[in-house]
């Protein structure tokens, strides 16, 4: 399973971030977890959101560059060593991440990784056969 | 065919040759009777009136140049009394030498038929509904196409600039079929009607886009988002204002007036009038007009003249694409460039063509950044892809320019928009 990660181009200039979060601040937009990859000159903001259509069609209602891309979300127990033992499913296997980017959440004692991977099917094969199952949308929402 | 006069659009280069030399001599004794400062400048280099007696002798006459536009600042070029002017037009004044030109009831009889030729060679009709969004005023531009259109006997729509909203408006609801205006406003008009939703509903067939300079890509870009021809048109307010040349069907280049506006091509260093073919910079003569004709001014645009057989039967003589303008060219790090320049990169990249040059000196040397519009399909969610398609373009610059510009990736729509002609360039450098 998938889910659906916003990608937001931000432009280096002081402020743009703050816009940005105020558009989907004001249009109600639940943030489950964010991240930013910076370069020398632009922004990166991810965003695993509750509603990822809407949050789209508003950010591009106000001229902001947004890309919707499917993730992996794996849940791992909040422990040492938790994150390495899937890190190594995907070495393993000789997959590729592009990025990653983990949260905790209040209700149980577990975290989320959010994989972005070259090729989703065999991650998902590849965790199946070791036992890690990959979040899904509701599942997530829900938290 | 569609031709609005076709005795002067498909004349024999003879006939056009001797109504050509006619006018000239008739126009040489009128600024040398009428125009104490021309008088001085043909004394200077002791030539009479009497010494050109046809279109061989053209290049007797001395240049005229803005510096002398400037000297003889605001009556000193008037070749009529002021009783018998009816109307002034002015440049933009962008470079700090504002132009004012001065027009009889003729010479904007002249103006309006010029445009007209332009407005039929685009398919224009008196079943036409002509939408100007030049400006009006002192520009050029509005007044120009605005004559022409009524020589047509189209309906125009003299909506000048500015006010996108009520452009789409009055665009839609009264079916505007042919759009006046500046390439990068065309952009932005069609890029606003895009994300709108409102493309179905126009009904533009044509559109004559001129006061800049723009690229074959940028032409392409607006033909497939409006869904029209686009045409190219050229004039200056010095000549008389767009329609000094006008593009027809087969959109090689731009027919020239020439009954009107005699075009050569010198070597802006030496002044040595080239062949045709060759590129050098563009000067006119005007030979009918009355109240501000100017002889063989420079006017700063590099271009080539072509007379190879036009499928569209006019033997007008044809100016290509301007290539830049004297005045737009930028020298950074010793090196030429022109800004048309990295619009076509850009374009061909699959950026917008808004873009921006930011010049500066840092320590005795140019900085050269290029602003450049991020867009949604040249996004991706990676650092990587998109610093790989920004290297592409970086490559592609360095091709076409010869030096290295820092490309900076900015929010869609975040440069400055122009409604009137685009700023392109900031040059901070203080030398």
């Amino acid at each position: 399973m998938t889910i659906d990660q916003l990608s937001i181009f931000v432009e280096n200039s002081p402020g743009r971030l703050a816009e940005i979060a105020d558009i989907l601040g004001n249009a109600g937009i639940d943030l489950r977890a964010v991240s930013i990859a910076d370069t020398r000159d632009f922004g990166i903001l991810r965003v695993i959101t509750s509603d990822p259509a809407r949050a789209t069609e508003i950010l591009r209602a106000e001229d902001c560059v947004v890309s919707v891309t499917p993730v992996l979300a794996v849940a791992i127990e909040d422990t040492p060593g938790s994150l390495s033992r899937v890190l190594r499913v995907l070495a393993d296997v000789g997959i590729s991440i592009e990025y990653l980017y983990a949260f905790i959440t209040r209700k149980r004692d577990s975290a989320y990784v959010i994989f972005r991977v070259e090729d989703n099917e065999r991650a998902i094969e590849a965790f199946a056969a070791h036992g890690v199952k990959t979040a899904g949308a509701a599942e997530l929402y829900a938290l | 065919m569609n031709y609005y006069q076709s005795e002067m659009e498909c004349a024999s280069p003879e006939a056009m040759r001797a109504l050509q030399s006619e006018r000239l001599v008739k126009a040489v004794r009128h600024v040398y009777d009428n125009v104490p400062y021309y008088r001085n400048k043909m004394a200077d280099i002791g030539l009479e009136p009497q010494d050109v007696r046809s279109m061989d002798d053209l290049r007797k006459l001395p240049f005229l140049t803005k510096d002398d536009l400037k000297t003889a600042y605001p009556y000193g070029l008037l070749a009529k009394p002021l009783a018998d002017c009816v109307r002034i037009q002015s440049t933009s004044g962008t470079t700090g030498k504002r132009v004012v030109a001065f027009y009889t009831q003729n010479d904007i009889d002249v103006w309006d038929e010029c445009c007209a030729r332009a407005i039929v060679a685009a398919g224009g009709s008196r079943e036409d509904v002509v939408h100007v969004c030049y400006g009006y005023g002192l520009f050029t531009g509005g007044p120009g196409l605005n004559g022409g259109s009524h020589k047509v006997g189209s309906l125009t729509l003299p909506m000048s600039s500015g006010n996108t909203e009520r452009q789409l408006q009055f665009m839609i609801d009264l079916e505007a079929t042919i759009l006046c205006c500046t390439p990068s406003y065309a952009a932005f008009l069609a890029e606003s009607l895009i994300a709108q939703g409102l493309r179905d509903q126009i009904k533009l067939k044509a559109g004559i886009f001129g006061a800049e300079a723009w690229s074959e890509e940028m032409r392409r870009d607006i033909e497939d988002k409006l869904g029209i021809k686009a045409y190219d048109i050229y004039g200056l307010t010095e000549v008389t204002g767009p329609g000094v040349s006008f593009e027809c069907s087969e959109q090689t280049g731009m027919h020239v007036n020439e009954d009107h506006f005699v075009a050569e091509i010198i070597d802006p260093e030496t002044g040595e009038v080239l062949p045709d073919g060759s590129k050098g910079e563009l000067v006119f003569t005007c030979i009918s007009k009355e109240a501000f004709p100017l002889l063989r001014y420079r006017t700063r645009d590099i271009c080539v003249l072509s007379r190879k057989e036009c499928s569209c039967g006019r033997t007008l003589v044809k100016m290509a694409r301007l290539m830049g303008r004297t005045d737009d060219m930028l020298i950074i790090r010793g090196v030429n460039v022109f800004p048309s320049q990295i619009e076509t990169v850009l374009l061909r990249a699959g950026y917008p063509s808004n873009y921006q040059i930011i010049i500066d000196r840092v320590h005795h040397t140019d900085s050269f950044e290029v602003k450049v519009e991020m867009t949604q399909e040249m996004f991706d969610d990676t650092v990587k892809r998109i610093e790989a398609r920004e290297a592409e373009l970086l490559s592609a610059l360095r091709a076409m320019l010869g030096i290295s510009p820092k490309v900076t990736l900015v929010a869609p729509r975040s440069i400055a928009r122009s409604e009137g002609k685009a700023v392109r360039v900031i040059d901070k450098r203080k030398i």
